[in-house]
């Protein structure tokens, strides 16, 4: 298969360093405490938080903290053959990965004995889920009214046929050389979650790191402009006083 | 915006922001003040965290021998000591603690004890506390309630005049409404749309309006005067005889909005 024309087109038609198209609305569920939805490429995920609330069972509770709970999950029909609805060796992971890329973000000592949930639902699935789901989460998170020391946004970077692509989708996830997902707390410039698949070279991996963090950043500009939307019906500029 | 930047050079942070360096950043999505060179946000999302000394609208969720557990919107079950009701005599062989308080009961309560490494203890010894005898529930969220209560209670005062009703607003987000049956709609819709719009300026002036354009709409049956009328009756528990059964009836039901 052919990712990249001789022009640099990729096989969806973008250049190498531009997003797929993204969507998102926060407050889309009426039970949850938070809620966000994400529209990011073919991607289409609904995240929810809960609590913070009881943690059950009882013997899970820490006394100096809230217990995270995180369940990155995907619909049977979210993939192109139905997909069993237990979860996989792949969604355990990525809910673990999740966890741990919101948690730095969080104050859990803000709520000892608690538990926080999160739930992760794709429904349609592409490339780059995994990043689309920590985006969603944190703004549902941000709704849930959860202390944060940043939003958390991600972005994937890699490698097909030789080039270095920016948020990679299906296609160029599967066929192509290497997958970097990147998570980033924009505003204090830390890295949450950094991952790779393949093999890339020091410089490669440099610049193609680079490209990542700079997708964070015009995800986070939309991440943003989600929770302004459903907080003040209009955007503001950062920094204004209120 | 969790996140943003709200103010840089020698600022305390106090509540939901935080500091690194010389910046004061934000923890939760709010509105930010800046005093002095004190930083605060005041959240627009949120939990219910119990305050001692806050009034609060409960739900009985159990009763034990000892203590009844009650439901305060918040992460935290509250409870009650039974001998915090039957005084230091209380035995829990002789005395029915669901003859005072059962299951479903709304209390209103304030909260006697609470930090955060042990569950919220709330009282009903005091005027006015204790459990509702009738009444309709509704739910906001408890970030809104300062705005529901409004400077020095003018925003729940105007709703009580308007509709005839009496609010009983606890600080978590709960709030029992007595009164004629009409008039309990009215205040609902009028709390809902505090709620709804609980951010804006200029909110008890469109909550006025619309409490006038609505009893300019109400047939002649419950005019201002009417509706004054209607309020006694109901601020002293007893209510007409219908609208009484009516009350205790959408309690149980416990609205859920």
């Amino acid at each position: 298969m052919n990712l990249i024309d001789e022009n640099g087109t990729r096989i969806d038609g973008r250049k190498v360093d531009e997003l797929r198209p993204i969507k998102m609305e926060v407050g889309v569920l009426k039970n949850a405490d938070g809620s966000a939805y994400i529209e990011w490429g073919k991607n289409k995920i609904v995240a929810a938080v809960y609590g913070p609330k009881e943690c059950h069972p009882k013997h899970l509770a820490l006394a100096d903290r809230a217990v995270m709970k995180c369940r990155y999950h995907m619909a049977p029909f979210s993939v192109s053959d139905r997909k069993a609805p237990q979860p996989s060796r792949r969604e355990i992971e990525l809910s673990k990965v999740t966890r741990e890329a919101l948690a730095p973000a969080l104050i859990l000592e803000e709520y000892p004995r608690t538990a926080i949930e999160i739930y992760v639902e794709v429904l349609t699935s592409d490339g780059g889920s995994r990043g689309a789901g920590i985006t969603a989460a944190a703004a549902a998170l941000a709704d849930a009214g959860i202390p944060m020391r940043d939003l958390v946004v991600a972005c994937a970077a890699g490698k097909a046929q030789d080039h270095l692509i920016l948020d990679l989708n299906d296609e160029e996830d599967k066929e192509g050389q290497v997958d970097l997902p990147v998570a980033l707390m924009p505003n204090l410039g830390e890295v949450t979650l950094l991952q790779m698949d393949g093999i890339l070279t020091r410089e490669e991996f440099e610049t193609a790191f680079k490209m990542a963090l700079e997708g964070c950043k015009k995800v986070y500009e939309i991440q943003r402009e989600a929770v302004m939307q459903r907080y003040f019906g209009e955007s503001r500029p950062i920094n204004k006083e209120a | 915006m969790p996140g943003d930047l709200i103010a840089e050079g020698d600022f305390h942070p106090l509540a939901n922001t935080y500091r690194v360096g010389d910046k004061v950043y934000s923890l939760r999505v709010g509105l930010s003040e800046v005093e002095g060179n004190k930083v605060k946000v005041i959240p627009l999302t949120g939990p219910y965290v119990p305050k001692v000394d806050d009034v609060v609208v409960g739900l009985v969720t159990e009763v034990s021998a000892f203590a009844w557990t009650v439901d305060i919107n918040s992460f935290f079950p509250a409870f009650i000591p039974a001998q915090s009701v039957f005084g230091r005599r209380f035995s829990p062989e002789k005395d029915e603690l669901a003859r005072e308080f059962d299951v479903g009961d709304a209390i209103v309560a304030v909260v006697a004890a609470f930090d955060r490494s042990k569950d919220p203890m709330l009282s009903v010894s005091g005027p006015r506390l204790g459990r509702v005898p009738n009444g309709q529930l509704l739910k906001i969220s408890p970030v809104k309630v300062p705005r529901l209560i409004g400077r020095r209670g003018s925003m729940s005062k105007m709703i009580e005049d308007a509709s005839g009703c009496k609010l009983v607003i606890g600080q978590n987000g709960y709030l029992i409404v007595t009164g004629p049956p009409e008039g309990m709609v009215l205040a609902a819709e009028a709390i809902r749309m505090v709620e709804d719009q609980a951010h804006t300026s200029g909110l008890t002036e469109k909550v006025e309006r619309f409490l006038a354009e609505k009893l300019g709409l109400q047939p002649p049956a419950a005019p201002e005067g009417g509706a004054n009328e209607g309020r006694t009756p109901a601020g002293d528990g007893q209510a007409p005889e219908g609208s009484a059964s009516n009350n205790s009836k959408s309690l149980e039901e416990e609205e859920r909005e």
